[in-house]
């Protein structure tokens, strides 16, 4: 490999590895913050014991997810000055301000908050202290808004000029660039994806529990019953956001193919264009040599998915290629992404995405409690649920242990699409990292040695990988552990004020690291 | 005023405000095995700093966020030329983060251990290096007409630069062991004073030297003065300490620091990185800076939002404001 093309190359692996690692914990950071507010919630207003050992089962996990989070977020912080320095010195003016807004309006209320809400279960009066996990959520969301923002404006940049003097990206517009309708949608995509991701992380934990408790292996009914409630809130939210997560994603798509048509028609192999377009299903053979050898189709949809008809033209990658050949200069190959990456990125966060959705549809009928369900078939709140298919039906037996699996086995399938979202949103780009503006090569750090690149690249890589061992095996202890249904909430609601010293000055704290 | 003036002013700020807070979290991460002589009061220390320390670092974020918004070309140019130094901080904070959290998560004696070791070398480590990195910072190193580091790693590590380092190093241990005075009761919080006293003369000697030659290098009027106030209340922070006047020894220890980060900055001005192999290809918050027109949004969100930071945090540290000693730390309540 030629250097400029290993310096290229390395920044882009460690852009890849670190991105698509802190992005494994903010979707569940996002939604665990809500769902614990919201069992919280629901504690503080009804006193139900099971929402307390819900909402400190659940919080136990979202600590460990956002203790990871936090961190690997501090690596995206400086990674633009380190491995793309020309990258910030061009955009700096732009995209440097969400990023300055997300830390000063965004970290600062999640840290601090967190701190508070981890520490603060017998200092703070339990309103207070509700309040402080919501400030965490909203933090979490208003940190997923400003980085969006920033990503948006790579894929489409608005709001600026190029500065004639520096040949620099000049911002004009703020409101633009935090309004413009990619950025808008690209958060309804990603913060409905985060919700699917927490939920179905809920609904894979709780129906092990409660599949264990089916099978009489879990005879702590509290727990059951804290599980039961989880589980239907994890299945309500997985459909409501699966449902947002499609809808979104369907109007990114034609926002996409409007901005940048390119890399839609890369998510489709569809090399030329066509009008009715088909919808590829999947394809067999090289997508990336030009034609497809077996493939199957359904005819129309792309054009729908593109235009809401059934018949428009989609334009395909060597007419979109040759047009911005026409344009920017160069040869039409210059402006191909990786097509089979693209290609598979695009289905594999479909189809990862959509049958978590599924699984949850199916989950949240057949797990009902008393709609359309004949009285000796509903089970009491502290008992798991049987499987209903109609009023009067049980699910056999094969049924049901391949339903409480398929909850447990899908537990990670919106991480993956996620994943496969990211990597395919950002390949889709390449050439550009500034659509349109900047190509990536041209972004790298001209005075990083491709030997420090390829020091930075391994150490993040190896430390990440390291840490995750670490962080799935401790979830998994806990996860498993289930709530601990012994623990009480504080026996009475501090004040503001605190404790009065003299009275438990030694008591020992409730929660001490 | 021009906003770029404005804006160098609250970079100065943010890096003043990281290192006064995470300064003596540093310093108790440090004390984790210099001070305390159990477990027990490991986790005396480490609970000191439990609620906060995570709001103290989003200090160093937003420092890194505000200068990549109003200075592009310094962000680019600092991060990148010093590489390898900020990897080692990054990997730092991330193993440190990770260990506060994750150290009382398993009751075994060897993973609680590991981790403790962890809390001290990575606060050990970045408390050097930023020392490292602010006295290249201010000394001016390598940068090309490109505005490129063209230096070596073993240029940054010259004498001046590590003498930085180990002065922000013994000083933030010294804030640390003051603010462990402050924050715990009973033996601990007597031998936290004691060790402040050796610690607070080591950070005389040091910092004596280091702003002295800082000021003979780069110095001027203004930063001559903030290095006399600098050490006038390092020595009030001695005294106070002495006299176990816990809060005044912490607000002089404070003012320590933001005196000695002011006159770095001072020195540094008009400059926000000088070359040393052309004077006028050095960064200055002329030639470095974002377009009025950013600067002008990022300072309304500034006065906005930095107040509201200022007051919940503040709030923060009055809700845990007792004193932690060993009797208040529970049995492990862990499964």
């Amino acid at each position: 490999m030629d250097l400029a093309v290993a310096h290229e190359t390395i920044s882009r692996w460690q852009f890849g590895i670190t991105t698509v690692y802190h992005f494994l914990f903010v979707p569940l950071t996002i939604s665990l913050a809500s769902i614990v507010a919201g069992l919280q919630t629901a504690w503080v207003r009804t006193g139900k014991e099971k929402y307390f050992h819900a909402t400190k089962f659940w919080g136990k996990l979202f600590l460990i997810n956002i203790a990871m989070g936090v961190v690997t977020g501090i690596v995206q912080e400086f990674q633009f000055g380190m491995n793309w320095s020309d990258y910030s010195r061009f955009v700096g003016d732009v995209f440097g301000a969400p990023l300055a807004m997300e830390a000063l309006i965004a970290f600062f209320f999640e840290s601090t908050f967190i701190g508070l809400w981890i520490f603060g279960w017998d200092r703070l009066p339990k309103k207070v202290h509700l309040a402080c996990i919501w400030l965490v959520a909203i933090g979490t969301a208003l940190s997923a808004y400003f980085i969006l923002a920033a990503n948006s404006w790579m894929q489409h940049p608005v709001g600026y000029r190029i500065d004639p003097a520096t040949g620099k990206a000049q911002l004009t517009d703020i409101v633009r660039v935090l309004t413009q309708n990619t950025t808008v949608v690209q958060v309804f995509h990603t913060l409905t994806a985060a919700f699917l991701t927490g939920a179905a992380f809920v609904v894979g934990i709780a129906s092990y529990h409660l599949w264990r408790a089916k099978r009489g292996k879990e005879t702590d009914r509290k727990r059951t019953a804290a599980m039961r409630t989880s589980l239907r809130v994890g299945l309500a939210i997985a459909v409501v956001a699966g449902l947002g997560v499609a809808i979104s994603g369907d109007t990114l798509g034609k926002v996409m193919f409007e901005q940048q048509p390119m890399k839609m028609a890369a998510a489709e192999a569809l090399w030329d264009t066509q009008a009715p377009a088909p919808f590829s299903v999947f394809a067999i053979g090289d997508v990336s040599k030009g034609h497809n050898s077996v493939e199957l189709e359904i005819p129309g949809i792309l054009s729908f998915l593109a235009h809401s008809d059934f018949s428009s033209a989609v334009p395909g990658i060597n007419d979109t290629a040759a047009a911005e050949a026409a344009k920017y200069g160069g040869q039409p190959n210059d402006y191909i992404p990786n097509i089979f990456v693209t290609y598979w990125g695009f289905r594999l966060m479909i189809g990862f995405g959509m049958t978590s959705f599924a699984a949850a549809l199916i989950g949240l009928w057949t797990t009902r409690r008393k709609f359309w369900l004949a009285p000796e078939h509903r089970t009491g709140e502290d008992e798991p649920p049987k499987l209903m298919l109609t009023r009067n039906r049980e699910m056999n037996v094969f049924f049901t242990r391949w339903s409480w699996r398929i909850g447990i086995l899908t537990m990670g399938f919106p991480l993956v699409a996620n994943s496969f979202g990211w990597i395919f949103t950002e390949m889709g780009r390449q050439p550009w990292v500034v659509f349109g503006l900047m190509r990536t090569r041209d972004a790298v750090s001209p005075n990083v040695t491709v030997g420090t690149q390829l020091v930075g690249l391994t150490t993040l890589t190896v430390l990440y990988a390291v840490l995750a061992v670490i962080e799935v095996r401790l979830l998994a202890k806990y996860a498993a552990a289930g709530p601990d249904t012994g623990e009480q909430p504080p026996a009475k609601d501090p004040t503001l004020r605190g404790p009065s010293d003299d009275e438990d000055a030694d008591r020992p704290l409730a929660f001490a690291y | 005023m021009h906003l770029h003036d404005l804006w160098f002013i609250l970079i100065a700020v943010l890096w003043t405000g990281y290192f006064f807070l995470e300064g003596f979290d540093f310093g108790v991460g440090i004390l984790t095995r210099t001070l305390a002589r159990n477990t027990a009061e490991r986790r005396v220390l480490i609970n000191t700093i439990g609620p906060v320390w995570d709001g103290n670092e989003v200090w160093l974020l937003t420092a890194g966020g505000a200068t990549f918004a109003a200075f592009p070309d310094w962000y680019a140019t600092l991060f990148s030329g010093f590489f390898v130094p900020l990897l080692l901080i990054l990997v730092c904070l991330i193993v440190r983060g990770v260990s506060f959290e994750y150290r009382h998560q398993r009751s075994g004696e060897r993973w609680q251990r590991n981790w403790e070791l962890a809390i001290f070398w990575t606060s050990l480590l970045p408390a050097f290096l930023w020392g490292v990195a602010f006295g290249n910072i201010v000394h001016g190193v390598d940068i090309d007409a490109d505005k490129n580091y063209v230096g070596t790693l073993g240029d940054l590590l010259n004498p001046y630069a590590l003498l930085g380092g180990l002065t922000t190093l013994v000083l933030f241990t010294f804030h640390g062991a003051v603010f462990t005075s402050l924050k715990t009761s009973g033996e601990i919080r007597l031998r936290a004073r004691a060790q402040a006293t050796g610690l607070g003369l080591a950070t005389a000697v040091l910092a004596l030297v280091f702003l002295v030659w800082t000021q003979a290098h780069s110095g001027n009027g203004w930063s001559l003065a903030a290095l006399v106030v600098a050490v006038l209340a390092l020595l009030g922070a001695l005294g106070a300490n002495r006299l176990a006047r816990e809060g005044w020894a912490f607000a002089l220890s404070g003012l320590t620091i933001v005196a000695a980060v002011a006159m770095l900055f001072l020195s540094l001005f008009p400059d926000v990185m000088p070359s040393t192999l052309n004077p006028d290809w050095s960064l200055t918050v002329d030639n470095a800076s974002s377009s009025g027109y950013t600067l002008k949004v990022m300072t309304v969100v500034a006065v906005v939002f930095t107040p509201l930071v200022l007051l919940y945090q503040g709030w923060t540290y009055w809700v845990f404001r007792r004193r932690i000693g060993v009797q208040h730390i529970p049995a492990a309540a862990h499964h």
